[in-house]
């Protein structure tokens, strides 16, 4: 099992350092002149040359990328920020709490919420139980997250007065967010979870449960839940990673200075090393979270397991 | 004989298709709400006497009134005619960009499944490393290299949507590829090309069709994102995302300038959702009776 796991990781290490080649030519290609954008139009050749000296905007590609990856991936450390001339690594880590706890508690939300509604949903097949979580889930899953967050605001924020429209000054500032990123993956996880009951429905040991004369509730909590739990799981890391994904979106409408509103910032700015540090930090992020779900379904799946035990005393084909 | 040939002409497999499909409520509604929308789309600025980026200061935030049914937005353009036009650049970004992923992905995951070795490999790691950037960041990016407008757009949503259908269709390949029809068609001596496109590929790509169908809603609702964070499709142009973002600074005050937009994204990510629900079921032979 160890092995699977240090495979895996280094893979993952392989994959970050692809993807910060892939981000740093990607803003290498930006048109543009950020030196230019910075000075604006009155700037002297001279100035904007120094300029961009200072930068190092002026050298050859390879050793831009090569300073890039060292810089990077060896010393962690992103460079100050063109604009605000900060450092990007400690002004990351300051917002980070913020799209983590957007993040996480629209997670939280999705699993819970939307698990027990695919098992409302699935336990109920046909009834009016499953449409309505259906109708429910079809809803949520087709509305634009920008639009459901500006209609909360409009309801609660100013219609309601009951939360803050904008900003976190207090904690409450979070609800709107949280609710809004939550409820496509409400829907994702509440179908999942619904045609994950439906299999396990219908298997054998439900039935010979049942025939035992075993109590409903018991039957769905003991012996069809556990087995459902499978793609419920699976669905959670890639649920996370798109959760946070969305997060510049949410923090703009918001104004919440987390991660995503800084990525945005950089973009507009052409602040190269902004992008650079949250891009990194979105795939390292989504890396993590697509790792962890699949070392749970290695734990969980035993034809995984098996596959990397072997020399020891189990060997299963 | 000559029955059997008879009997076979008689079921267009597309008829049958359409027939399948809206056997099921939500698929008749899905499709019947899809083609009123696309209409409303394109033929609706026939009909429309207000110009689409026609500035009209005396009706500055108007509300719906008999001359302008959705009322009017900042700059006083009447709201259901760019809502008409802005209808054309959404759809036509959803669908386009869904396609060239699905084809692309298809080509790559063709040749990843059938070409096996390192071929396959490569393809593989590539398309690894281009899931390991989330999707909204890589369409941020590349629609930031790429500049904003239609195609640049596009080009953006595509790229984002490749790796999904190159994984899907490999998949399907690897367990088709050792079946019987593959190893008669290869003894008669077919090229590699024609398998794979004429024998290989029919037979893996009913999954890509329905998430392709699936697809255009959330690529259109990630285009909508683009405009509303300043990307995508540019102000004067309406967009449905952009007259969002548009609208957001008056929500105080006039809020249907948020609404007919977000409403309209929302309905027709609704319609086509349930559509892509009706194709799968009429695609998935378990529920062909």
């Amino acid at each position: 099992m160890s092995r699977y796991v240090i495979k895996r990781i280094l893979m993952m290490i392989v994959i970050l350092w692809c993807a910060g080649f892939v981000v740093f030519t990607l803003t290498y290609l930006t048109p543009g002149d950020p030196a230019m954008l910075q000075l604006g139009q009155e700037a002297t050749a001279e100035v904007i040359a120094q300029r961009r000296a200072y930068l190092g905007i002026d050298q050859p590609y390879l050793v831009q990328l090569g300073r890039f990856m060292v810089n990077t991936f060896l010393r962690f450390d992103f460079g100050k920020s063109w604009v605000t001339n900060t450092n990007t690594m400690a002004e990351l880590l300051l917002r980070l709490p913020r799209t983590l706890i957007i993040g996480l508690g629209s997670m939280i939300i999705n699993v819970f919420i939307g698990t027990i509604l695919g098992i409302i949903a699935g336990t109920h097949e046909g009834k009016w139980q499953d449409s309505l979580v259906m109708i429910i889930a079809m809803v949520f899953v087709s509305a634009p997250d920008f639009f459901v967050a500006l209609l909360l605001i409009l309801l609660f924020a100013l219609k309601l007065g009951w939360l803050p429209p904008y900003g976190i000054e207090t904690m409450a500032g979070y609800v709107l967010p949280i609710i809004s990123a939550s409820l496509g993956g409400v829907a994702i996880n509440a179908r999942q979870a619904r045609s994950a009951m439906l299999e396990v429905i219908r298997a054998d040991f439900v039935t010979t449960a049942r025939a035992k004369g075993q109590n409903e509730k018991i039957v769905v909590r003991k012996h069809m839940l556990p087995n459902a739990m499978m793609p419920i799981i699976t669905g959670v890391g890639g649920g996370l990673s798109m959760v946070v994904a969305g997060t510049p979106i949410i923090e703009s409408v918001f104004s919440i200075p987390g991660v995503g509103n800084y990525l945005l910032s950089g973009v507009n700015q052409h602040d190269y090393p902004v992008i650079w540090a949250c891009v990194i930090f979105f795939a390292l992020f989504s890396s993590i979270a697509i790792l962890l779900t699949d070392l749970c379904y290695a734990f969980l799946d035993p034809r995984i397991k098996a596959q990397y035990s072997a020399g020891k005393r189990k060997k299963v084909k | 004989m000559m029955a059997q040939t008879k009997k076979r002409k008689k079921t267009n497999p597309f008829l049958d298709f359409l027939k399948r499909m809206t056997k099921a409520f939500s698929a008749k509604l899905g499709v019947g709400l899809f083609v009123l929308i696309v209409l409303f789309c394109v033929l609706g600025p026939l009909f429309s006497k207000y110009d689409v980026n026609g500035i009209d200061l005396m009706n500055m935030y108007a509300g719906p009134s008999k001359e302008h049914l959705l009322g009017c937005d900042s700059m006083g353009r009447d709201m259901l005619t760019r809502l008409m036009y802005g209808g054309r650049y959404s759809l036509l970004i959803g669908i386009c960009a869904s396609l060239f992923g699905a084809l692309l992905g298809i080509v790559f995951g063709s040749i990843a499944g059938y070409a096996g070795g390192k071929v396959e490999t490569f393809i593989m790691r590539v398309m690894d490393i281009w899931t390991a950037l989330p999707g909204m960041m890589l369409c941020i990016l590349v629609s930031n290299v790429l500049g904003t407008g239609f195609f640049p757009t596009v080009i953006a949503l595509t790229i984002g949507s490749i790796p999904g259908t190159v994984r899907m269709i490999r998949g399907q390949i690897l367990t088709e590829r050792s079946k019987e029809y593959i190893e008669a068609a290869r003894t008669i001596n077919c090229s590699d090309f024609s398998i794979m496109f004429r024998h290989l590929l029919p037979n893996v790509v009913q999954p890509v069709i329905v998430t392709t169908t699936m697809g255009i809603g959330s690529t259109m609702m990630m285009a909508a994102s683009l405009s509303f964070i300043g990307l995508g499709i540019q102000p004067p142009n309406p967009e449905w995302g952009a007259m969002l973002s548009d609208g957001r600074a008056y929500i105080r005050s006039y809020p249907h300038m948020i609404m007919v937009p977000g409403i309209a994204i929302a309905l027709t990510v609704f319609a086509i959702n349930l559509l892509g629900d009706g194709v799968r079921d009429a695609l998935d032979p378990k529920l062909r009776s």
